[in-house]
């Protein structure tokens, strides 16, 4: 048998049906709904009359709209809108039958947290989810990726999508990395060097030693943004951090199903001599603490870098540079460590798990924000937030001036009342700096936790490793 | 699905690389739980000033590209979101093609599911359209999905590569759920497999 690849594997094990060009009806073992992009496809099948294949594979939560401060029960927190979409899931979760977990549900969050949480996610699993981030679930060695809402009707409806194989693409970090870089670090590395467009038409596999060193909360981190690099998905095979990981989470196998998924699961790994299309290592030793310039998830520099020309660029990326610029109100030449902010969000499907609010504390522990900023901390989901409470996380970011908020996705797409206003500045742990993603004429530079923690101290971009 | 077999219409450049899916259609305008009615919010903040009027420069605001039926875009079009609310909106402002030297692949898959045919083509030949679609309301482009080929106003033809199936769905405006249900036999017998394989799953 020829070597194949991790991703090789787990398609080739959920593969229903091909047809002779490789159109190929692929399994869905799990099937995360949320409000935005449910609602249509749900409307669907009661216009045809169909019904959810296996509601006991499909989970639902409300996330991108609900608001997250105290009191948001009270249903005038939301727009009408978002109040419609969020009773709109609520109802169809019902009618149909899935999991669900709603608001006034102390396991509510970022659906993406909340897969993994409750052990919905487990290695070896084909996931899918409305949602571009689904990358996310790849840490475990599950194929994931997001689908459009008529896909996500197709998955209700059959439990599988219709599917031509990515090509196989190996991103390798190779050692160790420096003190105060972190997985959002090397993510973001990841895309400054392969462009948003370098992972079109591919499924990753993050390897090497700083990928091995990272816990589940970092991989995580970094299969998450494996979506801004343009790649289908992301995948990190799974190991003893996964197995602990999962082992008793709600959802997780149990006793001889445990064993049995394990020595399966143990089967996952890249064979040696197996085929890679396009490869790309970064030594982890060489990467920084990084921050974008730009409207764009490539637009990474090292902290110590300068604010880019557009002459420094080619082709259409030139305009596209003299544009992002001008949004982003800033001069080329102009050290990044002398742009000022006045907003720092903390969250998010990328960074808003424990491990990224225990590094938000180590910073910010016994210091006050800089005067005048707005800074929120929005934990991924109930139980993140419970787990901080519990840690005394919360009591560090509350006397140091943040706002402690409750789970969503808040700020980072601003769909609910967390946004930002015209030309306010953000660092922001989230996944994209597009113009008006975080409010209109907003403007966002994506940092790890560390970095928007050190942000919200000094009011400028700064380099976390002087404050640790 | 509405079929897609041949159009000819007006063809405006969008040569900006990366137009992301929030530039495609605002967060704001997600909140609908219906599929129409995103046309009039199409690109709105590079479109419309925040009190709603018209931003003259914006291509598909001049008078010659109103009607506009193919976009040429810039490299990476569609990337970000997996927000379908994008092509509901191209497709409900009557945009039936986009043509660029690449799509994001979430907002690729989408576009078929909606009638629009996203045409992938070296920088060259985009370059030749974009220039073409330059010359406003006279760049009347006809693209022939059965031939796989672009015809410029000035009578240039460009050949285009498309995956069998989806131009199978998309010449015959077909329903993806109802060909899934006919290999309804495939699905159980893989699940049957499957549960007895991984039945921790």
């Amino acid at each position: 048998m020829s070597p194949k690849t991790l991703y090789d594997k787990i398609w080739d094990a959920h593969i229903a049906h091909e047809a002779e060009d490789g159109t190929t009806l692929l399994y869905i073992d799990r099937h995360l709904v949320h409000e935005v992009t449910s609602a249509q496809a749900f409307e669907g099948l009661r216009m045809t009359g169909r019904k959810v294949h296996a509601p006991d594979k499909t989970i639902a939560v409300p996330d991108h709209n609900v608001p997250t401060t105290a009191g948001r029960e009270d249903p005038s927190q939301m727009t009408e809108e978002s109040r419609i979409q969020v009773a709109a899931l609520d109802t169809n979760a019902k009618e149909f039958g899935v999991h669900y977990y709603p608001v006034s549900d102390v396991r509510q969050g970022i659906v993406h947290i909340v897969g993994p949480e409750q052990g919905w996610t487990l290695p070896g699993m084909t996931v899918v989810c409305g949602d571009s981030h689904t990358a996310t679930h790849g840490a475990f060695g599950a194929l994931a990726h997001g689908i459009g809402t008529s896909e996500v009707e197709h998955v209700l409806a059959t439990q599988t999508l219709i599917q031509k194989k990515s090509k196989n693409m190996k991103v390798e970090i190779t050692g160790k990395l420096k003190p105060g870089v972190t997985a959002k670090d090397i993510t973001l590395a990841v895309i400054g060097e392969t462009g948003t467009g370098g992972g079109t038409g591919y499924v990753i596999e993050y390897t090497g030693e700083a990928i091995r060193d990272l816990s589940m909360e970092g991989r995580m981190t970094v299969c998450n943004m494996a979506i801004e690099g343009g790649a289908r998905a992301g995948l990190i095979a799974p190991d003893q951090t996964t197995y602990d990981y999962v082992n008793g989470r709600p959802h997780a196998p149990k006793g001889a199903q445990w064993e049995a998924a394990l020595n399966w699961w143990k089967t996952l790994f890249t064979d040696e001599g197996a085929h890679f299309d396009k490869v790309v290592t970064l030594k982890g030793e060489d990467i920084a603490p990084v921050v974008t310039w730009g409207t764009s998830p490539e637009d990474v520099l090292p902290i110590s870098g300068v604010v880019p020309h557009p002459s420094d660029f080619e082709g259409g990326k030139v305009d596209a540079a003299a544009r992002s610029i001008e949004y982003m109100g800033l001069t080329a030449g102009q050290k990044l460590t002398d742009i000022e902010i006045d907003t720092v969000f903390i969250g998010s499907c990328t960074n808003g798990r424990i491990e990224d609010l225990r590094a938000v504390a180590e910073v910010v522990e016994g210091k006050k924000i800089k005067d005048g900023m707005r800074a929120m901390i929005v934990p991924g989901s109930g139980l993140v937030r419970a787990q901080a409470e519990e840690e005394g996380l919360a009591k560090i970011f509350e006397d140091a001036g943040f706002e402690w908020r409750l789970a969503g996705c808040s700020m980072c797409l601003a769909m609910n009342p967390d946004q930002l206003s015209e030309g306010e500045r953000c660092a922001s742990t989230s996944n994209r700096n597009f113009e008006g993603r975080q409010g209109y004429k907003g403007r966002t530079h994506l940092v790890s936790p560390g970095m928007a923690a050190a942000a919200a101290l000094t009011g400028r971009l700064t380099d976390v490793r002087e404050l640790i | 699905m509405e079929k897609f077999e041949k159009l000819t219409g007006i063809a405006a450049p969008m040569p900006l690389v990366n137009i992301d899916t929030d530039m495609i259609i605002p967060k704001v305008f997600l909140k609908s739980i219906a599929r129409t009615g995103f046309g009039k919010n199409l690109f709105d903040e590079m479109r419309f000033n925040r009190d709603g009027s018209e931003i003259p420069d914006f291509v598909l605001n001049k008078p010659q590209y109103r009607k506009t039926e193919i976009l040429v875009a810039g490299d990476n079009f569609g990337c970000g979101s997996s927000r379908e609310h994008a092509p509901w909106a191209i497709a409900d402002f009557g945009i039936k093609c986009v043509v660029s030297t690449s799509f994001a692949d979430i907002f690729f898959n989408n576009c078929f599911k909606n009638g629009i045919l996203p045409i992938v083509l070296p920088q060259e030949q985009v370059d030749l359209l974009m220039a073409d679609a330059e010359k406003g309301e006279n760049a009347r482009m006809t693209v022939d999905l059965e031939a796989q080929e672009i015809t410029t106003s000035d009578g240039d033809v460009i050949s285009f590569e498309v995956d069998a199936f989806k131009k199978h769905c998309l010449l015959e405006g077909l329903d993806d759920i109802g060909l899934t249900m006919e290999k309804k036999s495939s699905i159980d017998a893989f699940e049957a497999q499957a549960s007895q394989a991984r039945p921790w799953v």
